[in-house]
């Protein structure tokens, strides 16, 4: 058993090492909250080590660990360890960081504009504009069709160009709306009765 | 969106609205950024641990 298993878990530690610092980012930009995040993280590292054995080599490892992070933290979120909605010390935390340079980007309006999005727009905007993931495999992540994924892409887009244009002209981001519950309970339910 | 494109601000503005917005940029560098930080000791220190008690096993 040790000599054959040996080799294969070599390889794929080597080969989840390397995607843990994509693991971060995704669940930081899902959550918003760095220690959160990593907290899903090492969840998701424990839970993809014991299935190895269902990972085919050849696949993208980033692909099949995002998957794993994501129902770590949908299942998360439901036992409401954390609401994954506004949070306003989380807020203020994210608005005093620095700003944008050169381009006049205010990287706290951004991250609060995302955190104001509904989880599964959130999630769709970070595959595919933050990740890099095609459609295809963005919409394979989150079990949904690839238009769905498309249009979530397309609403998310909008939707943050709204909350940056606001932000930018009359400067409400003091005051951010709340993230709408009854969104994200729906999305919960749509996922714990598929 | 209707001001004039005549003055070079209103053409720069112009020509950023037609490429990409500039929230694009941030969010993949919002990504970038994590990605490119130094990974915490406990997550390497945790697989090896399960290698170790995997290969022992």
């Amino acid at each position: 058993m040790t000599t054959a298993s040996a080799p294969a878990n070599y390889d794929f530690r080597v080969e989840l090492t390397r995607v843990l610092p994509h693991l971060r980012a995704f669940a930081r930009g899902l959550c918003g909250r760095p220690d959160y995040a990593d907290d899903l993280v090492q969840e998701a590292m424990l839970k993809a080590w014991a299935a190895r054995d269902s990972f085919q080599p050849g696949t993208s490892m980033r692909s099949w660990t995002f998957v794993i992070l994501r129902n770590v933290y949908l299942s998360e979120a439901r036992r409401n360890r954390f609401r994954g909605d506004y949070d306003p010390d989380l807020a203020e935390t994210l608005l005093s960081q620095p700003a944008g340079q050169e381009d006049g980007l205010h990287m706290g309006d951004l991250r609060s504009a995302m955190l104001r999005l509904s989880p599964e727009r959130r999630e769709a905007l970070l595959l595919v504009g933050a990740g890099g993931f095609s459609y295809e495999e963005a919409a394979d992540i989150a079990h949904c069709a690839v238009g769905t994924m498309k249009s979530r892409v397309a609403r998310a887009r909008r939707s943050l160009e709204e909350m940056m244009a606001n932000e930018g002209a009359n400067a409400v981001k003091n005051r951010p709306q709340s993230v709408s519950h009854t969104e994200i309970l729906d999305e919960l339910d749509r996922v714990a009765n598929r | 969106m209707s001001s004039k494109t005549d003055t070079p601000r209103g053409k720069a503005a112009e020509r950023r609205a037609r490429t990409k917005p500039v929230w694009a940029e941030g969010l993949r560098r919002m990504y970038d950024e994590v990605v490119e930080e130094q990974l915490p000791d406990d997550f390497l220190s945790i697989l090896k641990k399960l290698d170790q008690s995997s290969d022992n096993s």
